[in-house]
Parts: structure tokens; C-alpha cells; sequence
């Protein structure tokens, strides 16, 4: 019952100390990466202008982020009572923000301009602790000159 | 051959509609990368492994998705769209499909 105890404890804190730590870096790079991305457009639009020709690449960025043990216990606990439950309203914002970097640095390596017709698919990928994969697809285009 | 989420093409257009193609991948992770990303799941953050995994997994669904489309005689698929199950807690399934057309460069 005790060691029970304890090693939920130490899960607890091992949770809060490395989740908390990888989330605020995960953030930080996430920031830093938008800025220098911000300058290629990715939007939810179908209909790119037509006057002129593209070459067109499917592009898609997806991502698994696994919750902590000390954000699922938080999360059991609202869950009681229900409301909102911002620890992981974060992962899922993580995961989006993360899938749609990836998405544009895969649009990037092929020279678009643009990326129209941007979605987002999110799955629970099973375990016992809340994973989640999202994917964030579209189609980067690269005018051609002519 | 044009693969793309977007309705029509800047530049082309449609001369005939041959019907819908698809492609699937079902993949399961293995028992060595399943246990590494149970230790990481008390820890948070990326789980790399299943992330490739299922990065891999989607190509494959992509690239049947082409041969379907080719062996149709179609020059581009359109609309495409992709859809993602866990059907057990080991395995997921990547589904991709679109609409097969002919096209002709304006």
C-alpha cells in the first residue's frame, strides 16, 4: 500500500517536472519556427487564382505527442466534475501548431508559394495515457513561369 | 501524375471523370518501440517512433492510391482526402482517396 503510494508519487513527479520542461521547449521552438516560417501562406482557401499555372505537391505534416502522467492525473480529476481541461487542451494545441511547421517545411523544400486547402485529422493513437497524432495536410504550390 | 487536395487545377481542365480511387496501409508498431513509447508516455512529449511510423504508413496508402489511379488510365486524382483509424490500441489504418480524372493542359 505504501510502496502503491510512493511510486505513484514519484510517477506524479517525474510527470510534472519533465512534461512541464518539454512542453515549455516544445513551445519555444514552436514560436521560434513559426516566425521564420511566417512568410509562406497556408490557408484553408480551395481555390487558388487562376491566371496563371502551378506545379502542385500534396503536402502533409503529422505529429504524436503523448500527454504526462501528471497531465492525465490532472485531467482524471476534472473529469470528475467536468469543465475544462487545459492540460490538454495544450497537447492538442502543441500537436497542431507542431503538424502545421511540418507541413510548411515540407512545402518549403519544394519552393511553394503557397499552401491551399490546409486540413487538420487528429486521432487517439490507444495506450493508456492519452496520445494523440495530428496531421495537418495541403497542396503547396509553385508557380511556374510561363 | 497530379495529386492534390484542391478541386480543379489552375491551367487545366477536366475532359473526363473515371471514378473514385483509393489506397490503404495498415500498420502496427512493433512490441520493442510499443514499450519504449509506454516509458515516454509518463514523461510526455514526442513519441518519434510512432510519428515516422505512421509519416511511412501514409506514404504507402499515397503511393497505392497512385497505382490505382494509374492502372485506370487517369492523369490526375483530385480532392483527396485522408482518414485515420485506431482499430486496436497496436495498429492504425491510413486511408487516402480521391476523385480519378483525365485532364488536358489548357
Amino acid at each position: 500500500m505504501t510502496f502503491n503510494l510512493i511510486s505513484f508519487a514519484v510517477l506524479l513527479l517525474i510527470g510534472f517536472g519533465f512534461g512541464q520542461a518539454s512542453e515549455r521547449r516544445h513551445y519555444r521552438s514552436i514560436k521560434k519556427r513559426e516566425e521564420q516560417l511566417a512568410g509562406l501562406a497556408a490557408i484553408a482557401s480551395k481555390h487558388p487564382p487562376v491566371d496563371r499555372q502551378y506545379q502542385q505537391y500534396l503536402v502533409c505534416g503529422n505529429v504524436v505527442v503523448a500527454s504526462d502522467y501528471f497531465k492525465s492525473f490532472l485531467a482524471s480529476l476534472v473529469n470528475i466534475l467536468g469543465g475544462r481541461v487545459k492540460s490538454f487542451e495544450s497537447l492538442l494545441d502543441r500537436g497542431r501548431r507542431e503538424a502545421l511547421l511540418r507541413l510548411k517545411e515540407q512545402a518549403l523544400q519544394q519552393q511553394a508559394t503557397a499552401v491551399f486547402n490546409v486540413k487538420y485529422e487528429t486521432v487517439r493513437v490507444g495506450g493508456r495515457v492519452t496520445t494523440i497524432e495530428v496531421l495537418a495536410y495541403g497542396t503547396a504550390l509553385v508557380p511556374q513561369s510561363n | 501524375m497530379i495529386i492534390t487536395n484542391l478541386e480543379y487545377i489552375p491551367g487545366y481542365t477536366i475532359v473526363s471523370h473515371i471514378g473514385l480511387v483509393q489506397g490503404s496501409s495498415v500498420r502496427s508498431k512493433h512490441a520493442g518501440r510499443d514499450m519504449m513509447a509506454g516509458i515516454k508516455s509518463i514523461f510526455g512529449g514526442e513519441l518519434l517512433g510512432y510519428t515516422e511510423l505512421l509519416h511511412e504508413s501514409r506514404e504507402e496508402a499515397v503511393e497505392r492510391l497512385q497505382q490505382q489511379a494509374q492502372s485506370i488510365g487517369a492523369d490526375a486524382v483530385l480532392n483527396v482526402r485522408f482518414s485515420t483509424s485506431s482499430i486496436t490500441s497496436g495498429a492504425a489504418e491510413i486511408f487516402v482517396y480521391g476523385t480519378a480524372v483525365k485532364v488536358n493542359q489548357e
